[in-house]
Parts: C-alpha cells; structure tokens; sequence
C-alpha cells in the first residue's frame, strides 16, 4: 500500500526563558492508507506535539510533514483531529457542532439535503442520533467524545490525528468507546494516527504501535507490528499469546527501557514503585 | 412569625410527611420569609431614627409620608394628564369655532406645556439610560472583541482605558456640555442637547465595563475551541462570528450588567448637575423648592431610583438566561 503521510525527520524546539528546549530530535515515520497507528510514551515525552506538527497546529523546528508527497503548512480538515477534551463548542448542538464542519469542508460539494442525511449518518456511525439535538453539557463525557468522533469523522479525513480520545473516560466507557471505534475502523478503513497512554488500548486498535523514548530530544524508540487478524475481540484476545506478547514488548519498553524517573518526596509511594518495577 | 412555624409544626403528626415538609418549609422561610423580615426591620428602623431627626424643613421622612407621596405623585400625574387632553379639547373647540366663522382661517396648533410629572422624568430617565447604554455596547463589543484578539492592539489602547475608566461621570459632563452646543447645531434637532448631554456622559462611563469584560472573555476562550477553528481553517470572520463572539458571550453579558448598574447612577449625577429632564432632576427640582413635603418627595425617588436600578439588573440577567449558552455564568 502507497504512503500517505510522511513525517520527516522532525525536531522540535521550543524557546523558553532559560533557553531552547528540545522536544523532538529526529522523528521520522511513515504511515501507509489505511494503516492504524498508535503513539505510545510517557507523559511529557512529546506525543502530543508530534500529533500537533501534523494538524500543523505547531510548526516543527526542522523537517516536516507530507501527505500526499506535499508538504502541510497550515491545519485543515483533511487531518481532522479528535480532541482529548472533546472540545465540542457547549453553544452548539451536537448536530450543530458536526454541521460547522460538514458546511466548512463541504460547502459547494453537497445540497442542504445531502449534508443533512450526512450528518446524520455520521451520528448513527457513532451510535448518537438519539442525542442529535443535546447541548454538550446535557449529555455524559463518552457521548460527547462519540460526537468528537462523528465532528472528525464527517470532514472525511485523509488522515484521523485522535489525541488520547479516551483519555478522560472511565475504564468501562473507554472500552466500549474502543469497540465502537473498531467498529467504524472495520467499515471505513481510515487512516488513523492515536496517542494513548493505554498499552491494552494500543495493542488492541493499532495496526504498528510506535513507543517513543522520554524527553528531552524524544524521538521513536521502538516500532512493534501488531498483526492480530481483525475483527478483534477483547474477550477472546486476553488469552491469546500473541496479544500477550506484544502487550508484554510494549510493558518492557515503558517499564525497563524507558522507564520514568520521577522524583517523588514521599518515601512510601517511592518502595512501592520500585517493588512494581522489580516485578515487572 | 415563629408562632406561625411552631403551630404549622405541630399540625403535622406523621414522621414521614414531617421528613419531606420541614425542608420545604425550610426553604420557603429562607427564600420568602427572611427577605421579608428583613425588609421590616429596616421599616422599623427607618421610621425610629426619621421620626428623632429634625430638620429646617420639618422631620426627616418615614415610611408612611413616603407611601403618601408615592400616592400624591401618580396624582399629580394624572390631573396633569387631565389638564392636558382639556387643553387640547380647548384648542380643537377654538380652531373649528373659528374656521366655522372665517373658512381661510389657518388653525393654530400649540403643544401643551405643563410641567413634568415624576412619572413623565421616570420615562425620560429609563429612555435615556437605555439610549445610551446601547450607544454604549455598539461600540464596546466590537473593540472589546479587537482587543482581545490582538496583543498588539491591547498593549496600545489599554493606557487609555485604565486611565478613562475610573474617571467620574461629573468631571465629565462639563466638557460634553460644552462640546454639545458648541458641535450639535442644527435649526431642528431631532434629539434636545440636554438628551444628548446624558447620553454622551452615561455611554462614556459605561463603556468601559464592556470593553475589559469582553476583551477579557476573548483572551481566556477556552484554546480547544480556537484548535477546531484552526482544524475547519475557518475564514477569519467566519471564525469571529461561529467562535469568538459566542464563546464570550458569557463575558459581554457580565460586562453589561455592570455598564448598566454604572449608567443608571451616572445618569442621575448627570441630570441633575446639567438641569437635564429626568429623575435627577426631579430630585434637584424638589431640593431647590424647599417645602415641607420635598424632603419626602426625594425619599420616595431614591427608593423609586432603586428599585429601577433592580429592576435593570434584574432584565438584564433574565436577558442573559435566555440567550447565554453558559447558564452558570448567569446567576445572581
């Protein structure tokens, strides 16, 4: 499969008071269509801002970034992002809040009546058309990320940049909203770039799983390919070897290679984490 | 009032329904009875020290010579408002008797011209408020909006505002006394300049509550929001019309109340310094007269200024209920 999205050997330097800070020293990855990608790291390490290079929210230092074998320069709806925080505007409906950005990306493209039935078809890809005239704030933290999906969803992307989707959901909402989006995975096939901080989350919906060392100067240290056959199931995987292992590669990356020094005043927390760390 | 509690206590037997009425009635004496009692008090304490002040023109007003000149004042209102459609009967009478004697007779109409009744300086003042307070907003909302989205345009115009904004209505409105008359010439004035005198002080002073909340409901707009504008690479004025301007809307309204809470007070220092129609004239008017019922006449329009200054606060908050997105912004 052709590649469609090369992020070439990227720095990223941020000046600060005491001077530069280096975020990102020789990033390089190439993702080909279709392909589902996770990014996984320690908090801080820059997942966030390779994500944000991309959306061309930030501007790399050095290297960029091509899709399509054009180089991206400014953000648009064609690397639609799905945010941590939803980030759905609370003035607006959720069929409102998809209706901004369906009119934005297709406004000479499609009659009033086609962005409607469009509209509404990403809402029940989502499985919220029920909700389809709810203000962010009357409907829970899950569903507002479902219509972040949808938003994202409706600007048909080349490329899906999700910035720990599920980040701020419990665990039994997290894992629906990850069957759900298998789910739409399987019928679209999109291209999909996903930072997590969640290993099962990672080996479950990734294509690769790209683990990235800590900062200063982050970069990719370990590529793994997941090749478990879709459709997946989280049930039948827990005891599958394979999914084992490859959880296993991304535990040891995390935990041995790179694992995190945190300075942390309290004695106690500090034995208990060595002990984890042993054990792992 | 706590024999009334005691005996609706009692009444009630049953633990359960005990368990469900108290906070109820809990409630209703929080919202309803200690506003009440306090409004008492306050009578109670008014017409004690009013009644032990005396002054050259007689005792200083209570609450019931109040309440009588309350009455006395939409009197006078309405025998005004006879004596005028008298006039007018009058002169429709004298014209057509007239006419009738002499065809090419051209009839003469004069506007009647009695005094303002304090009902008459009531409206007058809420017209002028609300004139310039809007005056006010057309021109604070779209800077405030500027500022906030250009550091640039911050850093230049904001010396200017923290040094305007505490400046008093008063020191003012000699200027724009003598800046009116001396710019706002015309043979037939669509506004009198004593309305444009009040206009301009009240939207000088209320403008700035507006621009700084705006601006600052611009600047602290949540940066998710300006993310998914910059995903959609909305148009700049599609950005400011879809984004910014609801995303402070919340801000603008605070911004408001507080410019109209600031305009009802300019305005009645203003009427009254620049002998212009309205409730702070009346106020002055009654001082300068100087009879035994003035002293009482002002203390009905002070309560009457108040509670138009509630009143204000009040419809603007219902205001931003209905068409604010961020419901808890809007609390009292």
């Amino acid at each position: 499969m052709s590649i469609i999205l090369d992020i070439s050997k990227v720095d990223m330097v941020f000046p600060t008071p005491k001077g530069d800070f280096t975020a990102l020293k020789g990033v390089d990855l190439q993702i080909k269509k279709g392909e589902f990608i996770s990014l996984i790291g320690h908090s801080g390490c820059g997942k966030s801002t390779v994500l944000n290079i991309v959306a061309c929210i930030h501007k790399a230092t050095i290297g960029g970034v091509l899709l399509n074998n054009k180089e991206v320069t400014e953000p648009g709806p064609e690397r639609a992002v799905v945010f941590q925080n939803h980030s759905l505007l609370p003035w607006l409906t959720a069929y409102q809040n998809i209706e901004l950005a369906v009119k934005r990306v297709f406004k000479n493209k499609m009659s009033k009546a086609e962005m409607k039935e469009w509209i509404e078809h990403n809402l029940r890809l989502v499985h919220m058309d029920h909700a389809k005239d709810k203000r962010p704030d009357e409907i829970s933290g899950g569903m507002k990320q479902r219509i972040g999906i949808a938003r994202a969803l409706a600007m048909k992307p080349e490329v899906l940049l999700m910035d720990e989707p599920f980040g701020a959901l419990d665990a039994l909402t997290r894992a629906h909203m990850q069957d759900s989006l298998m789910e739409i995975q399987q019928k679209l096939n999109n291209t999909v770039i996903m930072i997590t901080h969640d290993v099962d989350e990672a080996v479950l919906l990734s294509d690769r799983i790209v683990m990235m060392t800590n900062g200063p100067a982050a970069t990719i240290g370990e590529i793994l390919d997941v090749n478990l056959p879709h459709p997946r199931n989280r049930l039948a995987l827990a005891e599958d070897p394979e999914y084992n292992r490859l959880r296993s590669a991304v535990l040891t990356f995390l935990y041995e290679k790179q694992r995190k020094v945190e300075h942390i005043s309290v004695p106690d927390t500090d034995k208990v984490k060595q002990k984890s760390s042993s054990v792992a | 009032m706590t024999a009334l509690i005691n005996k609706q206590k009692t009444g009630i037997t049953p633990m359960n329904r005990n368990k469900i009425i108290m906070p109820l009635l809990l409630k209703k004496v929080q919202t309803f009875i200690l506003p009440m009692a306090g409004i008492c008090c306050f009578l109670l304490l008014w017409s004690l020290t009013a009644n032990s002040i005396e002054t050259s023109l007689g005792k200083f007003p209570g609450p019931s010579a109040v309440a009588t000149q309350m009455v006395n004042l939409v009197n006078e209102h309405n025998t005004e408002r006879d004596k005028e459609k008298a006039f007018y009967i009058r002169q429709d009478e004298r014209n057509e008797a007239r006419m009738a004697k002499d065809p090419s007779y051209q009839p003469k109409v004069r506007m009647y011209t009695g005094k303002e009744t304090f009902l008459d300086q009531i409206v007058t003042s809420l017209i002028t408020v609300l004139s310039g307070f809007l005056v006010a907003a057309i021109i604070a909302i779209p800077l405030g909006i500027a500022i906030g989205l250009s550091k640039n345009l911050n850093r230049a115009i904001n010396p200017i505002i923290q040094v305007f904004k505490p400046v008093s209505p008063l020191a003012w409105l000699p200027l724009v006394t003598m800046v009116v008359s001396a710019v706002y010439v015309s043979p037939d004035p669509m506004f009198a300049k004593s309305f444009v005198n009040s206009l301009i002080t009240v939207t000088l002073c209320s403008l700035w509550p507006m621009v700084i909340n705006t601006s600052f409901g611009v600047v602290s707009m949540n940066q998710d929001w300006v993310n998914v504008s910059k995903v959609l690479s909305l148009p700049k004025l599609v950005h400011i019309q879809k984004i910014v301007l609801p995303a402070s809307v919340p801000a603008i309204f605070t911004g408001m109340r507080m410019s109209l809470g600031i305009a009802w007070m300019v305005l009645i220092a203003a009427e009254m310094l620049a002998q212009n129609p309205g409730l702070g004239k009346f106020v002055w008017d009654e001082f300068q007269n100087g009879s035994s019922q003035s002293l009482s006449r002002i203390m009905t329009a002070v309560i009457v200024i108040g509670l138009i200054g509630y009143m204000l606060d009040r419809t603007m908050l219902q205001l931003q209920r209905m068409l604010s997105w961020d419901k808890s912004s809007a609390q009292l």
